[in-house]
C-alpha cells in the first residue's frame, strides 16, 4: 500500500466531507486499539467463548471421493454463532465502537447475515442498532428480518433504486451523515472508504490464520488452492489474507454470475465491471458507459452487489488472485450437492465457491489439497431454493 | 477572478440547483432561463447519477426520473451548449465522482471548458482525494468547488486555504432536502473560513423558504437551494418554468 488506504490504485476515501472526521477518528481509534493487549484479549474471548471459534476445518471425504481429484477441506464458518463469518468482523467493530464511546450501531445487510451479526453484537454489548436492508431482500430473507427484530434491532426496508444491497449501503451512509456523534457504521464487507477495507480484512483474517494452522496440523503442508465466494469480498479476503505471501497457494474468488456473464442479470464484477468510484472507494464496478451503476442480479442476496472490495481489485490487477464467475444454476446444484453428499446445507453464497470446487477438483491430482470456505449456513435459503426448483408452499 | 466567484458581485448571491433532464431537458432549459431572468446569480446543474449518496429523497427521485427519461452526460453538455447561446451567467455542474471518472476526467473537463461550465461540485470528493481531478480542473480552468461541513472542525482551515471559486458550506448534518430548522453555528464556521481565504462562502442544504435564505445569506455570501426547486418542478408540470421563476425572484429578493 502506498498512499493511505490504497491497494495499488484502488481504495481511497471518496465520501462526503461530513463523514471525513468520522473515518479519521475511526482510523485513529483502530490504530490505537488493534495492538492493545487488553483489546486483543477481549476480542479473542468473544470470538472463542461467544462465537465458537476456532471454526473447524473439515475433510469432506465423500465429496473428495465422489469428485475423484484433489482432497477437499471445508472451513466451517457456517458453524459460528449466528451462522456465518460475518460475526468475526462485527465483534471486532462493535468492541472498537464501544471503546470509542459510541452507543449506536448502524449496518447494511444483503442476505441478512451481517445484519443479524450486528444485531447480535448490539444486544450483547447493550448498544442501539438499526439495520438497513433492501426491500427486495427483506422478502427474500424474511426469517433474518425477524431474527434482527427479535434481537432488539430496528430493520429499515430500503425502497430506493434496486432495493437490494447497494441501496442498503447508500442508505446506511446517508444515515451516518445524519447522525455521527454517537453512531458507528458497522460496515459488513471489505469495501467502502478507508479504513473499512483494512479493518474488516484484519478482523476476517482469522479465517486464513486458522486454516494455515489447522492444515499444517492435519496435512503437514499448505493447501494448493483456497476458494471463497466474493460479493464485497470479506470472507474471501479472510480466506486469502495469510496465504498472499505463499505463492504456491492459488487464491480463487467465486463471483455471482446470476443468469450468466453474457446477460445483464449478473453481479460478476471482475468479469463484467470496470474501474470506477463508488461507495467511498475506487475499485471495479458494474456500470454503463456513463458511469451509472448497473442494477445487478444474483439469486444470492449476499453477493448481489455491483462492486468488489479494493484489495480484491488489486489482487486481480497483479494476478495474485483469480476471480471466476459462477451462475445461479451452478450454485443451486452445489447447494443441493453438499446437502446430499456431506449432510451440510451451505449458504447459497458459499455454494458459489463449492460449485467452482466441483469443477476444479476432478482435474487436480489426488495428492493436491483445496480448501473451500463455507462462509455461512443455508437454512435461510431453503425456501428460496425450493421456489427456484418450482416447489410451492414452503415458507421461511 | 474566477467566473464562479463573479456570481457574488451582485449583492448576496442566490444559487438555484436543478436536476438536468427532470422531467426532460426542454423543461430544464426553460427553467434555467426563467431562473436567470428572475435574478439567479449562478446555476448549479445536476448531472443525474444512479446512486446519489449525498441526496435526500426529493433529488434521488429526480435523478431516477431523469435517467429513466434517457438523460446522459453527453446530452447535458448539449443542453449547456444551447444555454450558452442565450446567457453568460456562471454554471457549475453538481454530480458524483464516477460520472466524471467514467466519462474520462480529461474529456469531461475539456468539454466543460468548451461548452462553458465554470466549476464542478462533487460531494463524494473530499480534500484528501481532490488530486483525482484537481490538476485537470486547473488545466481547463474549471473551479473544483470545496465543501465544508458542520463536522469539518479542525479541517476548515486546510480546506479553505486551497479552495477555489467559492466555498459550499453544508448547513447541517445529513443529506440534501428541506429542513424546518437549521441549528448549526454557521457564523463561527464562516469566521474560520474568512480567516483563511478571501473567496465567497455560500450555504446550502435544507434551505427552502425566503426567511431561511435570508438568514443564511446574512451570515455568508449567498444561499443555495435545490430540493425545494426540484419539488416545485415535479409538482408544476408545464407551468414549472413560470413557478420556478417566481420562486427564484422571491428568494433573490430575500437574500439581496
Amino acid at each position: 500500500m502506498g498512499k493511505a488506504g490504497r491497494f495499488g490504485i484502488h481504495g481511497g476515501q471518496y465520501i462526503p466531507e461530513t463523514l471525513m472526521n468520522a473515518v479519521i477518528e475511526l482510523e485513529e481509534a483502530y490504530n490505537r486499539f488493534k495492538d492493545d493487549p487488553d483489546f486483543k484479549r477481549e476480542l479473542k474471548e468473544l470470538l472463542n467463548d461467544y462465537a465458537g471459534r476456532p471454526s473447524r476445518l473439515y475433510y469432506a471425504e465423500k465429496m473428495t471421493k465422489d469428485l475423484g481429484g484433489a482432497r477437499i477441506y471445508l472451513k466451517r464458518e457456517d458453524l459460528n454463532h449466528t451462522g456465518a463469518h460475518k460475526i468475526n468482523n462485527v465483534l471486532g467493530q462493535a468492541l472498537l465502537a464501544k471503546k470509542m464511546g459510541k452507543t449506536r450501531l448502524i449496518a447494511e445487510t444483503g442476505a441478512g447475515q451481517h445484519g443479524v451479526a450486528t444485531a447480535t453484537a448490539a444486544a450483547l454489548m447493550g448498544m442501539e442498532c438499526v439495520v438497513f436492508m433492501g426491500e427486495e431482500d427483506t422478502k427474500r430473507q424474511a426469517l433474518n428480518v425477524y431474527r434482527m427484530r427479535l434481537l432488539g434491532s430496528e430493520v429499515i426496508p430500503v425502497k430506493t433504486g434496486t432495493a437490494t444491497l447497494k441501496d442498503a449501503v447508500s442508505e446506511a451512509m446517508r444515515e451516518w451523515t445524519r447522525r455521527i456523534a454517537d453512531t458507528h457504521y458497522c460496515l459488513g464487507s471489505v469495501m467502502g472508504p478507508h479504513p473499512f477495507p483494512t479493518i474488516v480484512r484484519d478482523f476476517q483474517a482469522v479465517i486464513s490464520e486458522e486454516i494455515k494452522e489447522q492444515m499444517l496440523e492435519k496435512e503437514g503442508r499448505l493447501p494448493d488452492a483456497v476458494l471463497a465466494c466474493v460479493g464485497g469480498g470479506s470472507n474471501a479476503i479472510g480466506t486469502f489474507y495469510n496465504f498472499i505471501e505463499d505463492k504456491s497457494v492459488r487464491l480463487i474468488g467465486c463471483e455471482a454470475a446470476g443468469r450468466g456473464v453474457d446477460t445483464f442479470e449478473t453481479a460478476a464484477t471482475i468479469a463484467t465491471g470496470r474501474e470506477g468510484i463508488f461507495h467511498g472507494m475506487k475499485s471495479y464496478f458494474c456500470q454503463d458507459e456513463y458511469g451509472q451503476i448497473a442494477p445487478v442480479y444474483s439469486i444470492s442476496a449476499g453477493l448481489d452487489y455491483p462492486g468488489i472490495g479494493p484489495e480484491h481489485a488489486y489482487l486481480h490487477d497483479i494476478g495474485r488472485a483469480e476471480y471466476v464467475p459462477v451462475t445461479d444454476e451452478e450454485a443451486v446444484e452445489a447447494f443441493e450437492y453438499l446437502a446430499r453428499t456431506e449432510g451440510i446445507i451451505p449458504a447459497i453464497e458459499s455454494a458459489h465457491a463449492l460449485a467452482y470446487a466441483k469443477k476444479l477438483a476432478p482435474g487436480m491430482d489426488k495428492d493436491k489439497i483445496i480448501v473451500v470456505t463455507l462462509s455461512g449456513r443455508g437454512d435461510k435459503d431453503c425456501a428460496a431454493i425450493a421456489r427456484y426448483r418450482g416447489e410451492e408452499g414452503i415458507h421461511e | 477572478m474566477s467566473k464562479t466567484a463573479k456570481a457574488f458581485e451582485n449583492g448576496k448571491a442566490f444559487i438555484p440547483f436543478i436536476t438536468c433532464g427532470d422531467p426532460d431537458l426542454g423543461t430544464t432549459k426553460a427553467c434555467v432561463l426563467k431562473m436567470i431572468e428572475a435574478g439567479a446569480d449562478l446555476i448549479e446543474l445536476g448531472i443525474p447519477f444512479s446512486d446519489p449518496t449525498a441526496e435526500g429523497p426529493v433529488i434521488q427521485e429526480a435523478n431516477e426520473r431523469a435517467l429513466k427519461g434517457g438523460v446522459t452526460t453527453d446530452k447535458v453538455f448539449g443542453l449547456v451548449k444551447e444555454l450558452r447561446q442565450e446567457t453568460q451567467v456562471p454554471f457549475v455542474f453538481m454530480t458524483y465522482a464516477n460520472v466524471l471518472f467514467s466519462y474520462g476526467a480529461e474529456r469531461f473537463l475539456s468539454n466543460c471548458a468548451d461548452t462553458g461550465v465554470d466549476g464542478v461540485i462533487l460531494p463524494d470528493l473530499p480534500y484528501e482525494e481532490k488530486d483525482e481531478f484537481q490538476p485537470l480542473c486547473k488545466k481547463y480552468g474549471v473551479d473544483l468547488i470545496s465543501l465544508i461541513a458542520p463536522t469539518s472542525e479542525d479541517r476548515i482551515a486546510m480546506i479553505a486555504k486551497e479552495a477555489e471559486g467559492f466555498i459550499y458550506l453544508v448547513s447541517s448534518l445529513g443529506v440534501t432536502g428541506m429542513r424546518s430548522e437549521i441549528n448549526t453555528d454557521l457564523e463561527s464556521i464562516v469566521k474560520v473560513i474568512r480567516e483563511n481565504t478571501d473567496i465567497p462562502v455560500a450555504i446550502g442544504f435544507g434551505i427552502s423558504t425566503p426567511e431561511q435564505a435570508k438568514k443564511m445569506a446574512a451570515v455568508s455570501d449567498g444561499a443555495i437551494v435545490g430540493s425545494a426547486i426540484v419539488k416545485l418542478i415535479n409538482a408544476s408540470g408545464s407551468e414549472a418554468p413560470e413557478k420556478v421563476g417566481a420562486f427564484v425572484k422571491a428568494m433573490k429578493e430575500a437574500v439581496r
